[in-house]
């Protein structure tokens, strides 16, 4: 045995794959795919509106100069009942608050907002999941935060918090 | 009460979890040129789904597998590269979506490892051989 540090290969190799192994558990799951569209440009396009009373939505009219949430929703989702409270909050703080309905009807949405309040100041209605596709956006509820110039600049997956609502006020602040 | 049970969850929400809306018409329906369908299929079967993620998009039936595969279904008929559409998506969702990591950072490592690990099991045998003689 002229090299008997050879010997140690098999080893290390299988310390290694081990050592991976057990990174990879102590590592929390993150089962969520997150949008890659982060930083760049609202895809075009132009909704219409998800129930009658309130305006429909386009990419441009998110892109005034003033930053904003975009929170995507349906009157079907139950988190997107949880949520609504603290999207009522972030309006309050003065948050403006656009909206995608995804595959929804008019007196659904109509409903959904009778009964949980209308933070909204714009709601498109995709019922295709068309523009969802375009946002790179895997489930509802999400709320973006978009800048004054219509660009994509955070994602929040999930319902949003109480924990969350200082966060995205924070974030919309930023953008301006 | 116990005859009612099981009517009662049939009525629960996730039944009508998914919501209401039309499918888009390409979803489900082939391309008329047989050529073109046989590559947006290719593809399909190559990107993952979203909603569920284990699936491609050619399985899943979920409602956003659905509008990704209308989606590569319009840009195949439109004449666009499997290649380029599959970028697409990826600027839309990142790596994850494609089933066929690219050939760059840790994608590349995947790929090259097993001739590695090939070229490096002959090396280290090739020195066992030799000792017996």
């Amino acid at each position: 045995m002229n090299r008997p540090w050879l010997l140690w290969i098999p080893l290390a190799v299988v310390a290694f794959f081990g050592g991976l192994a057990i990174f990879g558990l102590a590592e929390p799951e993150d089962t969520q795919v997150h949008s890659a569209m982060i930083g760049k440009k609202l895809p075009e396009f132009a909704l219409p509106a998800a129930t009658a009373g309130v305006p429909a939505l386009s990419n441009t009219d998110m892109a005034d100069g003033k930053p904003r949430l975009l929170n995507i929703f349906a009157s079907w989702c139950l988190p997107c009942k949880a949520e609504a409270p603290y999207l009522e909050a972030l309006k309050a703080a003065g948050v403006e608050i656009d909206a995608i309905a995804i595959r929804d009807k008019p007196e659904d949405v109509a409903t959904f907002l009778a009964e949980f309040g209308n933070p909204f100041r714009r709601i498109g209605s995709d019922r295709e999941l068309a523009v969802q596709l375009q946002l790179g956006s895997s489930g509802v509820p999400e709320t973006y935060v978009i800048g004054g110039d219509g660009r994509i600049l955070f994602q929040h997956m999930g319902d949003i918090r109480a924990e969350h609502v200082p966060m995205l006020i924070e974030k919309v602040n930023a953008a301006k | 009460m116990r005859t009612f049970a099981p009517l009662l969850l049939m009525l629960a929400a996730p039944a009508f979890a998914q919501g209401s809306g039309p499918t888009p018409a390409l979803a489900n329906r082939q391309l008329a040129d047989p050529a073109q369908e046989a590559q947006a299929m290719r593809l399909m079967h190559s990107l993952r789904c979203i909603q569920c993620q284990g699936q491609s998009i050619a399985d899943s039936d979920a409602d956003m597998a659905g509008t990704m595969r209308a989606e590569v279904r319009q840009q195949i008929a439109a004449g666009q590269k499997p290649h380029a559409i599959r970028s697409w998506m990826i600027d839309r969702y990142g790596e994850w979506v494609s089933f066929e990591p690219d050939m760059k950072g840790a994608g590349l490592l995947l790929w090259i490892a097993p001739f590695l690990i090939f070229f490096a099991s002959i090396w280290l045998a090739r020195g066992l051989f030799r000792r017996r003689t």
